[in-house]
C-alpha cells in the first residue's frame, strides 16, 4: 500500500511537471465544446436560390414570395434559361434551384394541377435533404392556399385543413448543442484517457525506465494501479472541467442526477484506460502506441452514434455496436443528461460498461505480464 | 552540403518507417476500414420510425391517414392508443419515436371545413433525427391533405425534386473526399509531429544538428516519407471506395491526386511547425491533434455543412486548410468540375501551403534551447 502511495505521487507529480501538456489538457474541453457544440449541426438557416421562372405570372411570383417570405431562402441569381442555373450550381454560387415552367399559371388554374421543379446540390447531402423539405412543405401550403382560393371564388365552400402542430420531446427547441454535448464529454474523456495511459507507459518502455521496474520486487497490479489511478482521476477532472463550461457557457440542461453521471464515467473510464494498457503492451514507440489508439478510437466512434444514430445503421452493423463501450456510455450521458433517467434505468448499461471495463483489463493486465517477462 | 548526404538521410528514414510493421500495416488498414465504415455502416437519413398512435374517435379521416403512414416503408406503427396518457412511458423508454395525436372528431371537423387538429410529437433528443422524422412525417400528412383537397376540387402542385451530383444521397459519396483529408491529416501532420519531437526527446535531433546537413535537409529528409506513405493513402481509399462503393469520378483524377498532393503538404508543414513548438511527443501529438485533426474534421464541412454555423465559426473554418480541399475533392468526384470552377480554392489551398511551409522553416531553428 505504501509503494502505491509513493508511485501514485511520483506519476502525479510528473504529470503535473509538464507544463505544456497540463494546459492543453485543459485547453482542450473548452476548445473541442465551443467549436464542436456550435458546428455540429444539421440545420440549414439560409439557402441560396437560382431563380428559373419561365412563366412569369402572378401565380409564379407569389410562390416565390412565399419561399423569400420563410426567411429560408435568399434569390441569389435569377435567368429565363437553365444554363445560367447550371453554371451557378456548379461554381457553388447556389444550393437550389426553382424552375418555374411557362403556362404554370394557367395549368393551375385550367387543370387545377401545376409543376414545379426543385434542383438541389447534393453534394453536402444532409444539407439538401433539409432544404428540400422546407422548400416542399411551403410550395405545399401555398398550393392549399390556392385551392382554397380558387374554391371560394367558384362559390364552393373551402376545405378543411389539418392544422399540425409540433412538439419535440425533451428538447423542444431542438438544440443540436444539448444533444452533442454529451457524447463530445465522452469522446474528450476517451481519447485523454486512452491515449495519455498508452503513451505513458511506452515512454517508459522507450527510455528504458520500464526495464528497470521488472526488476524491481513491485507487484504487477500495483504497477498497473499507479499508472492508471492519475489518469482516471485526471479524466474526471476532465469530465467536470467540461460540464461546467456546458453548463455556464452554453447553458446546456442536466436534467438528471450529475453523481450518477460520474458514477458511470468512474465505471466507463476502466475500459477506456484499459485499452490504452493494452496498447502499450504491443506498442514499442510512442508513436505507434498514439496510432493503435487512435486507429481503436476512431473505430469506435465511428460506430457509437455520436455523429450518425446507430439506428440508421444496418442490422449487422448495430450488432456489432452492442460491443462498443463508447456508445452504452453516451447513451447513458445523454439518457441522464437530457431524459433525465435514473439509475434504474440505465443499470443494465452500467453493468455492461462494468462487464467491459474488467474484461479489458485482465486482458490487458495478462498481456503486461506476458510482455514484461 | 552534398546531394549524397541528403539521399542517404532520406532513404534512412525509408527505412525506419518500412521497418514498423505495426505503425505500416495499421496506416494501410486505416483508410480501408474507414471507407468500409463509412460505406456500409453510418448513414445520416432515418429509416424505420417507430410511430405510436393515439386517435380517440377512429373515423374516415382519421384511419386514412393511419394506413398512409403504415403505407410507407418508413414508419411503422407500434402502438394505438386511446389515450395520450401511455406516451410518454413509451417515449421514455425509447419504444417510439414519433406519435401522432388526433384531436376528438378530426374526421368530422375535417367535414365541416373547420381545421382539424393534429399534434405531431417526436423524440427530440437527438435534434437531427428529431427534425427529419418531423419532416418526414409532415411530409406524408400533407401528401393525405393534398389528396383530399383535390378530390374537393382544390389545387395540386407537384414538385419535382432532382438531388445534383449524389442522387441518392449516398453518404459515402459525400464522405469520401472528407475522408481523404482526415487520412492526410493523419498522416502528414500528426505523424511528422511525433516523428519529429521523437528526435528532441531522444536527443539525436543534436546529432542531426551538427552534421553536415542543413535543417531545411533534416525537413525534407523527414517529410518525404510521410509525404510518400500519405499519397499510398490516397490510392488506397480511393480504389477502396470506387470498386466496392462505385463513388463516382467525374473529374480528371489526376487533378485529384495534385490537389491531395498539395493538402500533403500543407498538413507536413503544420506538423513541422507543432513539432518545432513542442517539448514532448504527448505534447507534440495532443497540440497536432488540436490544432488539425479537429479542425480537419469539424469545421472543414466533412460531417456538417458550413453553412450552418455560426458566423465565427465560419470565418475560422476558412483558415482551415481540409475545408478548402474537401470543396476540391467533392467538385473534382461528385460534380466532375476542374480549375475553371475551383481555381479559387486552389489557389487559397497552394497559398496556405507556401505560407506554412515558410513558418515551419521559420520556426525549425538551428539552435537548442
Amino acid at each position: 500500500m505504501r509503494t502505491l502511495a509513493v508511485l501514485l505521487r511520483k506519476e502525479f507529480a510528473q504529470i503535473l511537471r509538464d507544463r505544456f501538456m497540463l494546459r492543453q489538457i485543459i485547453a482542450m474541453p473548452i476548445v473541442q465544446l465551443v467549436v464542436l457544440a456550435s458546428a455540429a449541426t444539421f440545420e440549414v438557416k439560409t439557402a441560396r436560390m437560382y431563380l428559373v421562372d419561365r412563366d412569369h405570372s402572378a401565380t409564379s411570383r407569389a410562390l416565390v414570395d412565399r419561399l423569400r417570405a420563410s426567411g429560408r431562402f435568399v434569390v441569389s441569381g435569377a435567368s429565363p434559361s437553365m444554363e445560367g442555373a447550371n453554371a451557378a450550381m456548379l461554381e457553388r454560387r447556389v444550393d437550389l434551384i426553382v424552375g418555374i415552367p411557362a403556362g404554370f399559371e394557367r395549368d393551375v388554374v385550367q387543370t387545377r394541377s401545376g409543376r414545379v421543379q426543385l434542383v438541389l446540390n447534393a453534394e453536402d447531402g444532409a444539407a439538401a435533404g433539409v432544404t428540400q423539405a422546407y422548400a416542399a412543405q411551403i410550395i405545399q401550403a401555398y398550393s392549399r392556399e390556392l385551392g382554397s382560393r380558387i374554391a371560394s371564388d367558384a362559390g364552393n365552400g373551402s376545405v378543411g385543413r389539418v392544422e399540425v402542430r409540433t412538439r419535440g420531446w425533451y428538447n423542444p427547441q431542438l438544440d443540436y448543442r444539448n444533444y452533442m454535448v454529451p457524447g463530445i464529454l465522452v469522446q474528450l474523456i476517451t481519447v485523454i484517457g486512452s491515449l495519455l495511459t498508452a503513451m505513458n507507459i511506452v515512454r517508459e518502455k522507450e527510455i528504458g525506465t520500464l526495464e528497470q521496474l521488472s526488476v524491481t520486487p513491485l507487484p504487477r497490479a500495483t504497477f498497473v494501479a499507479a499508472k492508471l489511478l492519475p489518469l482516471w482521476f485526471i479524466a474526471l477532472v476532465e469530465l467536470a472541467l467540461g460540464l461546467l463550461v456546458a453548463r455556464f457557457l452554453f447553458d446546456v440542461p442536466m436534467v438528471g442526477s450529475i453523481p450518477l453521471v460520474f458514477a458511470a464515467a468512474g465505471v466507463y473510464l476502466v475500459a477506456a484506460l484499459g485499452i490504452g494498457l493494452w496498447v502499450s503492451t504491443v506498442a514499442q514507440t510512442q508513436q505507434q502506441a498514439m496510432f493503435v489508439t487512435f486507429f481503436i478510437i476512431m473505430i469506435y466512434l465511428l460506430m457509437s452514434g455520436l455523429f450518425t444514430p446507430v439506428r440508421s445503421m444496418p442490422d449487422w452493423a448495430q450488432w456489432i455496436a452492442q460491443a462498443n463501450p463508447m456508445k452504452h456510455f453516451i447513451h447513458v450521458m445523454r439518457a441522464v443528461m437530457l431524459k433525465g433517467a435514473g439509475f434504474a434505468d440505465v443499470a443494465g448499461e452500467i453493468a455492461l460498461l462494468g462487464a467491459f471495463g474488467a474484461a479489458v483489463l485482465s486482458l490487458a493486465v495478462r498481456q503486461h505480464g506476458r510482455a514484461s517477462g | 552540403m552534398n546531394a549524397g548526404a541528403l539521399r542517404a538521410f532520406i532513404v534512412k528514414e525509408f527505412r525506419h518507417i518500412l521497418r514498423d510493421r505495426q505503425t505500416l500495416t495499421i496506416l494501410l488498414l486505416m483508410p480501408l476500414v474507414q471507407v468500409v465504415l463509412f460505406g456500409f455502416a453510418l448513414r445520416s437519413d432515418v429509416r424505420d420510425v417507430r410511430l405510436a398512435v393515439v386517435d380517440p374517435t377512429p373515423d374516415y379521416a382519421s384511419t386514412a391517414l393511419r394506413a398512409r403512414f403504415a403505407a410507407t416503408d418508413r414508419f411503422r406503427v407500434v402502438a394505438t392508443l386511446p389515450t395520450t396518457a401511455l406516451l410518454e412511458p413509451l417515449f421514455r423508454r425509447g419504444e417510439a419515436d414519433a406519435a401522432l395525436v388526433f384531436e376528438p372528431d378530426f374526421g368530422a371537423r375535417l367535414g365541416r371545413s373547420e381545421p382539424a387538429r393534429l399534434l405531431l410529437a417526436v423524440d427530440a433528443s437527438d435534434p437531427n433525427t428529431g427534425t427529419t422524422v418531423q419532416n418526414y412525417a409532415r411530409a406524408v400528412i400533407a401528401a393525405q391533405e393534398t389528396e383530399w383537397a383535390t378530390a374537393r376540387g382544390g389545387v395540386r402542385i407537384a414538385t419535382d425534386t432532382r438531388m445534383r451530383f449524389n442522387p441518392t444521397l449516398e453518404s459515402v459519396n459525400l464522405f469520401v473526399p472528407g475522408l481523404i483529408a482526415l487520412v492526410l491529416t493523419l498522416v502528414s501532420a500528426m505523424m511528422t509531429a511525433i516523428s519529429l519531437s521523437r528526435e528532441k526527446e531522444r536527443g539525436t535531433m543534436e546529432v542531426l544538428l551538427v552534421s553536415p546537413l542543413r535543417p531545411v535537409h533534416i525537413i525534407i529528409g523527414k517529410v518525404l516519407p510521410y509525404l510518400a506513405l500519405a499519397f499510398a493513402n490516397v490510392v488506397t481509399a480511393l480504389l477502396a471506395a470506387w470498386a466496392v462503393f462505385q463513388v463516382p469520378f467525374r473529374g480528371s483524377v489526376a487533378l485529384l491526386l495534385a490537389a491531395s498532393l498539395v493538402y500533403s503538404m500543407v498538413s507536413l508543414a503544420i506538423g513541422v511547425f507543432v513539432a518545432a513548438r513542442t517539448p514532448s511527443q504527448r505534447g507534440a501529438m495532443l497540440a497536432a491533434m488540436l490544432g488539425t485533426l479537429l479542425p480537419s474534421t469539424l469545421l472543414s464541412g466533412m460531417i456538417f455543412p458550413i453553412a450552418s454555423m455560426p458566423a465565427p465559426l465560419q470565418v475560422l473554418s476558412s483558415i482551415v486548410p481540409a475545408r478548402w480541399f474537401i470543396v476540391v475533392a467533392r467538385g473534382i468526384m461528385l460534380k466532375g468540375v476542374g480549375v475553371p470552377q475551383l481555381w479559387q480554392e486552389l489557389a487559397v489551398l497552394s497559398f496556405m501551403t507556401l505560407a506554412f511551409m515558410a513558418l515551419a522553416v521559420r520556426s525549425f531553428k538551428p539552435r537548442l534551447g
